[in-house]
């Protein structure tokens, strides 16, 4: 997944910011809305843009275990900075949605025709979330039963992918084979050149109507030296992980731990909040509930996210089966890292590092990994020793 | 550029429910019901013995419901219990309502697979719905088994579903059918005590018996161990599984035990495949 | 024509007891029969015997007042039946009935504890033979009370 594409003989481009302007411009024009990073109460937060102006120039951040900061940056770049407080899971799984409504009559029932999809182009769509995107595409979109709207909106979303350039000190994108470089699955790749950081972009085309959209702005081919400039981006973003989560075989380490009492030291800090599986960009757990009116010959039935953090998550006629806020922390951990391959063929994690800044008690999933895998096979706590 | 993308969708999303009528109401026990449903539109594909609907009470909400009985043409028979909001509308169901069905989903349990081999049907409670169209099966097709015995748990015999229809599997030659409650009443005819102890009458020659059965999970944890004591492999003994279900086909997470999703591995598992995971506490 | 120790030896209960042994134990024994409805034992009369079941199903039921005889539990072939002839007071604690015609072997108790008595060992295996069933019994009866099939909080 963390390999660069190959899917057209289209060589690179370089556009400047007028160039970038045009594009949204152009994507606008085609009746798209444009989604954008932008800053929001502190936070660089994807929300609808119509210009470069809307866009963080010259922002950075600044994330640890629990801890989210922007800061200023030196420079006027327009994608200096790491994870978001959100993901693209808002617009093409929206955390709330009517899937379908009725009307109960005499003779049957009447479905109400889907409303429209709304028709996206993303901006700034980091490895991480590419990778996550193509994660939640195996659960949603390549099953015996998809997910119509998920997939009328992924279907249509163009994908304006950008390479990182700033890590943060929460990201482990590369022990999960998902960046910091972006895989495939884009419809163009940005890099922002950082030799006038902010001015230049390396256009990759990842795709048929990528390579259309370029085709409408001023766009220059890519010179050797603007190519180097930009691996030297890839290069230094890779060099600039710090985290590490030991992926490899993780699944069955962790299997074969169930009872390990580093999950009772972890549920003794973790408040069940659900943070963590909010700001996930591959979590999909939802709860299908039914809203009905006054009358029950209306009825919908309404989508929302949901996440296993919550007690009655798993609840049947006689209880919870996972009544305790341990159990509830080892299904997420476990599902993420060792079941998720099993149901879908691929990890659940792709490092983005959200769960990590953004667990109110600083709980780090690279680190509860390794505690595990370097005490594998332990079920009790030495006498003495403080968990 | 025009976008050429499509706004309508001529297939429904599967989360959509197709319309049924209920035909027809039979009071089982005092909190559960068996609805006789039939389709007022198109109908769903046939379901298989051990499959599961999803059932949509409009205003209320969904819940699965193994199917109880195929009968002829496309009515389906589903066996409620009312637990809760939706289970409760659905026990109410009148004839003439109408209801949402969304399947069949799941996997089934197997029949054609026993062919030649002696089958054992262990039910404890409500876990004889699942199970009904079992027994169909195997007195259709007897010549197909060696021994047919099937084994039926109750609380008290009031709260036995279908007991008409059992009394008339136990006047029948063709299987052997016993039965046993937790409390009996004075004119109780059967053993009393759990369904494992009703095992204990049985011959099973391990190497050509299957198994199957249903029920609380305690009953099946306590049953499966008894089966295995007597030798037959956990390969050999199925199960049908629930847990919290809202969509039955994969996509909301919630019925997941470990790496399994009980909605499309399952319901019907080995016992050589869920054994394990539910020794594991809160899984 | 079939001896005690014969009959016995068949029975899984005494499984792994040599013929020496069989005999001994045999010689508390004799073959009983009962009718459907009879009563095999009484509660509050003294607990002398105990039978082990080679046909037939029993009930054994408590008395209580307003409702007669209530089952609590039904015991087949290859099943003990009394337990109290083992301990002081001696005296029978339930009821037990017939529900089919039964055979089984009676054994009398105050034969059988004073050979045990004598013979330590022969008193160990078959405490322990005893013990597996009841184990198995009260594991029954707990499994029971858990009211798997009920609504309440259990449920």
């Amino acid at each position: 997944m963390a390999r660069p594409p190959a899917s057209t003989d289209l060589h690179p481009v370089i556009i400047d910011r007028s160039g970038l302007q045009a594009l949204i411009d152009a994507l606008v024009a085609d009746g798209r809305r444009v989604i954008g990073p932008t800053v929001h109460e502190g936070a660089i937060v994807y929300d609808e843009i119509s210009g470069i102006g809307d866009l963080p120039a010259g922002r950075g951040d600044e994330q640890r275990p629990g801890h989210y900061r922007l800061r200023p940056r030196d420079d006027d770049a327009l994608f200096g900075y790491a994870a978001g407080a959100d993901s693209w899971k808002k617009f093409l799984f929206p955390p709330t949605t009517v899937t379908w409504r009725v009307e109960v009559g005499e003779d049957g029932v009447a479905v109400a025709p889907q409303p429209a999809t709304p028709h996206y182009a993303f901006l700034g769509v980091h490895a991480c979330d590419l990778a996550a995107i193509a994660i939640q595409d195996r659960i949603l979109v390549n099953t015996a039963f998809p997910d119509r709207d998920y997939s009328a909106r992924r279907e249509s979303a163009f994908l304006i992918a950008v390479n990182c350039s700033a890590p943060a000190a929460t990201c482990f994108c590369s022990s999960m084979g998902a960046g910091p470089r972006v895989g495939h699955g884009y419809d163009l790749a940005l890099t922002e050149l950082p030799d006038r950081a902010g001015s230049r972009f390396l256009v990759e085309i990842g795709s048929e109507r990528g390579a259309g959209m370029t085709a409408r702005i001023s766009a220059t081919e890519a010179t050797r030296a603007d190519r180097e400039a930009a691996a030297a981006v890839w290069t230094a973003a890779s060099a600039a992980i710090s985290k590490t989560l030991p992926a490899v075989g993780i699944g069955d380490v962790l299997t074969r731990n169930l009872e390990h009492p580093r999950w009772d030291t972890v549920a003794a800090r973790c408040l069940a909040c659900a943070n963590c599986t909010m700001v996930c960009p591959t979590c999909f757990c939802v709860d299908f509930r039914e809203a009905g009116g006054l009358s029950p010959d209306h009825s919908e039935q309404h989508r929302t996210w949901a996440s296993c953090f919550a007690v009655d998550h798993s609840q049947l006629h006689g209880g919870s089966m996972r009544w305790t806020t341990r159990s509830r922390y080892r299904q997420w951990m476990t599902h993420k890292l060792a079941t998720w391959q099993e149901q879908f063929g691929t990890l659940g994690c792709v490092g983005c590092g959200r769960c990590i800044a953004w667990c109110p008690v600083g709980i780090d999933i690279t680190e509860e990994a390794t505690a595990i895998r370097a005490t594998d096979g332990l079920t009790r706590l030495p006498a003495g020793a403080t968990p | 550029m025009a976008l050429a993308l499509s706004t309508e969708t001529r297939v429904p999303d599967a989360m959509v429910p197709v319309p049924y009528r209920v035909v027809g109401r039979a009071r089982e026990t005092a909190d559960t019901v068996t609805l006789s449903l039939e389709p007022a539109a198109e109908p769903i594909a046939t379901p298989l013995a051990g499959q599961f609907n999803m059932l949509c009470a409009f205003g209320v909400g969904e819940v699965p419901i193994s199917v109880s009985g195929v009968d002829q043409g496309h009515r389906l028979r589903h066996t409620v219990r009312a637990v809760g909001a939706v289970s409760q509308r659905l026990c109410a169901a009148e004839a003439g309502t109408l209801v949402g069905v969304r399947g069949p989903y799941g996997t089934d349990w197997g029949l054609e697979s026993a062919f030649g081999q002696d089958v054992i049907v262990i039910a404890g409670g409500i876990g004889l719905a699942p199970l009904r169209p079992v027994v169909h099966e195997l007195l259709r097709n007897r010549r197909h088994f060696r021994r047919a015995t099937v084994l039926v748990g109750a609380r008290a015999p009031e709260e036995m579903v279908f007991r008409g229809e059992v009394a008339s599997w136990q006047a029948s030659t063709r299987i052997t059918v016993r039965t046993t409650v937790d409390y009996a009443t004075a004119a109780w005819k059967g053993e009393v005590g759990v369904v494992p102890t009703l095992i204990a009458g049985v011959t099973i020659d391990p190497e050509v018996t299957t198994v199957m059965i249903c029920g609380p999970e305690v009953m099946l944890r306590f049953t499966a161990a008894e089966v295995l004591g007597r030798g037959v492999a956990a390969d050999r003994v199925r199960v049908s599984m629930e847990r919290n279900m809202q969509c039955g086909i994969g996509r909301c997470g919630h019925c997941q035990l470990g790496p399994v999703l009980i909605c499309t591995h399952g319901p019907v598992f080995p016992w050589s495949r869920v054994g394990p995971l539910l020794a594991r506490r809160e899984l | 024509m079939n001896t005690i120790a014969d009959l016995i030896a068949k029975e899984e209960f005494f499984a792994g007891l040599d013929q020496s042994t069989l005999e001994f134990v045999a010689g508390c024994g004799r073959n009983v029969r009962f009718a459907a409805g009879d009563r095999i034992l009484t509660e509050g009369e003294p607990a002398d015997t105990f039978y082990l079941l080679r046909s037939g199903s029993v009930a054994i039921t408590f008395y209580v007042p307003g409702q007669g005889g209530v089952i609590v539990d039904t015991i087949g072939a290859q099943d003990v039946l009394g337990w109290s002839w083992l301990f002081d007071p001696y005296r029978w604690q339930f009821d037990a009935e017939a529900r089919e015609d039964v055979s089984a072997v009676a054994f009398d108790g105050v034969c059988l504890r004073t050979k045990c008595d004598g013979d330590p060992q022969l008193g160990y295996s078959l405490i322990l033979r005893f013990a597996r069933v009841m184990l198995k019994r009260l594991q029954s009866v707990r499994m029971r009370v858990l009211d798997i099939y009920g609504s309440g909080p259990l449920n």
